[in-house]
């Protein structure tokens, strides 16, 4: 199962864990991925302004959690992600995200919206088991109205079922 | 637009009053010559399908201006068994021909056919009516049929309308051919709630339409800003349920379709998605996620609280009443992936009715009550019926993925959506209850979540 290649760059694994850690922040290598992955420097100058959007997407493991077939599980590497997002909230108290929770096509349309908002609360349960406020988290559930991937296919599918983080301002 | 019921003059007293006043003896022009018209469909079964039926221009008594289609009441004439001959033919049913292929009829003869003509160009069926502009405006459309083989009258109905709803008129007419033949209850006289749907399959535009059941007198009720989903009319066709992104988030709006004016179907903050209706039109079914967690509720719709159906801790979702109201059919993944439930009105009773293998999903139930129609995921996604037991399950249809089926009013034809694999491109079909005739709605960009309504009165 492949991973969708965001930045995962450098600075997330240099940030601490803070007040929020309770898991080991040494974090696996995304299987399959790590040999053709591209190091990223991270922006040394010109970086993005803290506590943005683009701020969050830099500093964060990856926006995406993903999941199997009609799952919403939080499982080790999903863990990991939401590590990272938690402890950029940390730093920016003032932030709140909404998570939008998806599925695949392969779903009819109300179960999926049903899945989307279940995937979407089990990434928000996870934050809020870490120490974030849930005030500071909204979901909203897309159903398989917005796939990332555009396939027909397990693999495009596979990166569909997923619930993405974004930071509100 | 105003959905004002039309007056329908039951014709049986009306019509015959105004045609005996034109009735003439006119022997027919004997020289017809022998264009397309109806070809030796005569088979030896007896079902009523195979039947050719002749569906003539339908004459005037004069031929004056109108607003309706055409502009003159001659004109009209010919549209009108246009429409009644493309209902019957593009729905199966039958072996018309059309207006288009068959001679011209006089006034006089809608009343007192000339059945030898008839039997000469082997039409077993004749349809024939006419056109007449009353002076206020509106105008009368008879309708008769008749048995040529026994040169008599089966049936005759008239209908006053107003010029904007002449359409109407045709298909009460095809109602009356299809009933009067198949014993069957009339569907054609109905709308279609859909999603029309275009742009790429990233950001797919989703705007709510309607349309008449052959498709004519399209509109667009939103504009497509926010993603709109699963609408359902209500059964006077005065409103519209649906999902709405409207302010971000997916909530069930009650659209009234002559003011405009659309209203949250409860003020809860949570999700609220998979809207039905009561038969009654007094209730909305509605799925509700709560911390993640979806069940079915029941709301009134003059609003007040809400009430609770369904507490499993897996998702239930969607809901489908049956036609006298004391159940409801749908859609649970309590026993780990989607099967269908049935449970009294009040939530009491659920069971399990789905044993089929693989995943089933979106059940609808007839509105005749016998069958439940539904998403069959095995592999493809596919249209099936069951029996409310879950017993006698039957495949419909077999592509990449079906689904979404609602019911025509008389519960002999699904329409569902069909999704190209790959390009996500949609369409609405629909297939009859024996699994034949299917075929793709015209619509006039791609089409989902179809929602059948009921026979207007």
């Amino acid at each position: 199962m492949s991973r969708p290649l965001l930045l995962v760059g450098l600075a997330a694994a240099t940030l601490t864990l803070g007040a929020c850690a309770s898991k080991p922040k040494t974090l696996p290598p995304e299987p399959g991925t790590a040999a053709t992955q591209t190091t990223q420097p991270p922006m040394q100058q010109n970086g993005p302004v803290p506590g943005s959007q683009a701020d969050f997407l830099a500093s964060v493991m990856s926006d995406t959690v993903l999941f199997d077939l009609d799952r919403y599980n939080i499982d080790a590497s999903d863990q990991g992600i939401l590590q990272s997002q938690a402890q950029w909230l940390g730093r920016y108290p003032n932030k709140s995200v909404t998570i939008e929770g998806h599925a695949d096509e392969r779903g009819t349309r109300d179960y999926n919206l049903a899945l989307g908002e279940r995937r979407a609360n089990s990434a928000k349960n996870y934050l809020v088991s870490l120490g974030i406020d849930p005030s500071r988290v909204m979901v909203v559930s897309y159903g398989k109205e917005r796939p990332v991937a555009l396939g027909s296919d397990e693999e495009s599918w596979a990166r569909n079922r997923r619930a993405v983080t974004v930071t509100v301002n | 637009m105003k959905l004002r019921m039309l007056v329908l003059a039951a014709g049986l007293v009306s019509i015959p009053a105004l045609v005996a006043a034109q009735q003439v003896a006119v022997p027919t022009s004997a020289a017809q010559p022998a264009d397309e018209g109806l070809t030796g469909s005569v088979s030896d079964e007896n079902e009523w399908q195979d039947l050719g039926i002749a569906i003539p221009a339908f004459p005037t008594n004069e031929s004056v201006a109108t607003a309706a289609e055409g502009g003159t009441t001659e004109a009209l004439g010919r549209n009108v068994a246009r429409v009644v001959f493309n209902d019957l033919k593009n729905n199966g049913l039958f072996k018309p021909v059309g207006p288009d292929q068959l001679p011209a009829v006089g006034f006089p003869q809608v009343s007192a056919p000339v059945f030898s003509t008839w039997r000469g160009r082997s039409a077993e069926m004749l349809v024939q009516g006419f056109v007449k502009a009353n002076p206020d405006g509106r105008l009368t459309v008879g309708c008769y049929l008749y048995d040529v083989a026994l040169g008599s009258e089966l049936a005759r109905q008239g209908y006053v309308v107003r010029p904007e709803e002449w359409r109407r008129a045709a298909h009460k007419c095809a109602d009356m051919v299809y009933s009067r033949l198949s014993g069957e209850s009339p569907f054609f006289d109905s709308k279609i709630a859909y999603i029309a749907e275009t742009g790429p399959k990233d950001r797919r535009r989703k705007q709510l339409a309607i349309m008449d059941s052959d498709g004519a007198n399209h509109r667009f009720i939103t504009n497509g800003q926010a993603t709109a989903l699963t609408p359902r009319y209500s059964p006077d066709y005065s409103r519209i349920v649906y999902l709405s992104y409207l302010n971000g988030a997916p909530r069930i709006y009650v659209y009234n379709i002559g003011t405009g004016q659309q209203t949250l179907v409860t003020s809860s903050n949570n999700p609220t998605f998979a809207p039905r209706w009561s038969p009654d039109g007094k209730f909305i079914l509605y799925s509700m996620a709560v911390a993640g967690n979806t069940d079915i509720y029941r709301v009134s719709v003059t609003g007040g609280p809400s009430t609770r159906l369904t507490d499993s801790p897996g998702i239930d979702v969607g809901g489908s009443y049956s036609p006298d109201g004391s159940k409801i059919v749908f859609e649970s993944d309590r026993s780990g992936g989607q099967q269908l439930y049935v449970m009294n009105a009040d939530g009491s009773n659920q069971k399990r009715i789905s044993f089929f293998g693989g995943r089933a999903a979106t059940p609808e139930w007839s509105p005749r009550g016998d069958q439940i129609a539904f998403t069959h995921m095995a592999g493809n996604f596919k249209i099936a019926v069951t029996d409310p037991y879950g017993k006698g399950m039957r495949t419909l249809t077999d592509s990449w993925q079906d689904e979404a089926p609602t019911w025509s009013p008389n519960g002999r034809i699904v329409q569902f959506f069909r999704t190209e694999r790959g390009s996500g491109k949609t369409g609405i079909w629909q297939v009859d209850l024996t699994g034949r005739n299917e075929r793709k709605l015209n619509t006039p960009v791609d089409g989902s979540d179809p929602a059948w309504g009921p026979v207007l009165p």
